[in-house]
């Protein structure tokens, strides 16, 4: 049985980004994050608990749109293990892991109620990203609030 | 920094006793916006600005100003920025005077965000632990309510760039978050806990009492209780060092008896004048007068 076959489940594309190795169930996250809704043009396709060499993971195909790095990385706050692949003429032509930024705007709202960013204010959510050993944790950059659990409930 | 503003605030502390003059912000002008009620913060904000020959600019009431018509923070603050030279804030939302320096072209003073900071308040403390007692090697204890009060959490950050010994005395539904404990170990500090007075101020420099809010509580009988267990009196402090300062950020309800005030162990009222050198010292090195 040919890899392809085991691993191919929607149509090959031509050019796009393939991004791989999404931890499972966290995929349609990853489309909020990239700001990907049906409104959006373009084929994109998503697989949801793919059996992968490491379990279960998803998988999002988009069609004719080379993700940059700095949306890529944004989404290793909520799959941190994502791999994204360039695809040129049918063929992977870069790949990369994301890379988790350092700081991140306008991605996750403040979990604190009280917190100035959550009024009225002409201003995107601002954290500073920190890579613990216990996992990822977000520091509100106005009112130094910590989100370290389900970042992904917390996605504006 | 810290010893910087504080040796700062020394040099300007007869200026804020009036026994000298100065001028040396004549001219600038100091914008005060107040969205939630304060007296002292404001006042020797006030004051300060004044003693040293500059000016204030009020914000007046909120509800009778464009706030109330819905202006955001962002706006107002590029407004006054206008026609100020600094901006001193106070607003009820953590993280505003972030926000607000962010938009402003003038330094904007943190007077208190929410739940946040109130950094003055402690720029305050420790100028007068420094003048009182003395901040290398402190022994302090700390007492009330220890899990809201964001006075004695900053302090207690602040005495780590020194080192101190730091007993806390609380009621159990007012303790310290361990976050916080766990946070000040890593940084050095010694922290016991206790939940009692007597033993908590037999061998400290620096007694910083409190405020216990009723709120707090349940009923009214669980409030007078914890009350009567933290209320610091004369026959208390028989116990305690001769040298040994009384501290509270005021206002203060029944935590410490009037008759505690005649004793040379109460500190309070100096603390709070000494919110005018500091925040003079504040104005004059963030208006470019002093370096
Ligand atoms: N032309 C294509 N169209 C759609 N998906 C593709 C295409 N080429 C590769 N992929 C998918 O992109 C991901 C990365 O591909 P590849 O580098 O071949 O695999 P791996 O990363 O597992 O070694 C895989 O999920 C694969 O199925
Ligand atoms: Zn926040």
């Amino acid at each position: 049985m040919s890899a392809s076959k085991k691993e191919i489940r929607v149509q090959p594309i031509e050019n796009g980004t393939v991004i791989d190795h999404i931890t499972a169930g966290q995929a349609l996250n990853v489309l909020k994050i990239l700001g990907i809704s049906g409104v959006s043009s373009g084929v994109v396709s998503v697989l949801i608990n793919a059996p992968g060499e490491a379990g279960n993971k998803d998988v999002v195909k988009i069609e004719g749109r080379e993700l940059e790095a700095d949306e890529a990385d944004r989404i290793s706050l909520i799959a941190p293990n994502a791999t994204i692949n360039i695809i040129r003429d049918f063929e992977v032509q870069e790949k990369k892991n994301v890379e988790i930024p350092r700081h991140v705007e306008g991605i996750v709202k403040c979990i604190n109620s009280n917190c100035i960013s959550n009024s009225n204010e002409p201003v995107a959510s601002k954290f500073e990203v920190r890579n613990l050993k216990s996992g990822i944790e977000l520091r509100c950059d106005y009112c130094e609030r910590v989100i370290s659990e389900n970042i992904a409930e917390h996605l504006l | 920094m810290i010893d910087h503003i504080l040796d700062t605030a020394e040099q300007l502390e007869d200026i804020a006793r009036n026994k000298e003059q100065s001028d040396i912000l004549a001219g600038k002008i100091l914008a005060v916006l107040f969205f939630e009620p304060s007296t002292r913060t404001r006042m020797s904000f006030e004051t300060a600005i004044m003693r040293l020959g500059g000016n204030v600019l009020n914000l007046g009431s909120v509800d009778i100003s464009s706030i109330a018509k819905g202006e955001s923070l962002a706006d107002t603050i590029r407004v006054v920025a206008g026609y100020s030279n600094a901006i001193v804030l106070r607003h009820p939302m953590e993280g505003a005077a972030k926000l607000a320096s962010e938009f402003s072209s003038v330094p904007i003073l943190n007077a208190g965000d929410g739940a946040g900071h109130h950094p003055t308040q402690t720029f305050l403390d420790l100028y007068t632990i420094r003048r009182e007692s003395h901040l290398e090697g402190l022994k302090i204890a700390l007492a009330g309510d220890l899990k809201y009060g964001r006075t004695v959490h900053s302090l207690c950050y602040a005495l780590s760039h020194y080192g101190a010994d730091i007993t806390l005395v609380s009621p159990e539904e007012l303790r310290m978050p361990q976050e916080i404990i766990n946070d000040l170990k890593n940084r050095g500090l010694n922290v016991t806990e206790t939940d009692s007075m007597e033993s908590a101020i037999k061998d400290v420099d620096v007694l910083y009492m409190t405020r216990v809010q009723k709120e707090r509580f349940p009923d009214d009988a669980e409030y007078q209780k914890v009350a009567n267990r933290l209320k610091i009196t004369p026959e208390l402090l028989e116990s305690a060092r001769s040298e040994m300062k009384i501290m509270h950020p005021l206002p203060r309800t029944t935590e410490i008896d009037p008759g505690v005030d005649a004793t040379p162990h109460a500190c309070y009222f100096q603390q709070s004048f000494y919110g005018v050198p500091v925040r003079m010292a504040l104005l004059a090195l963030v208006m470019g007068a002093m370096e």
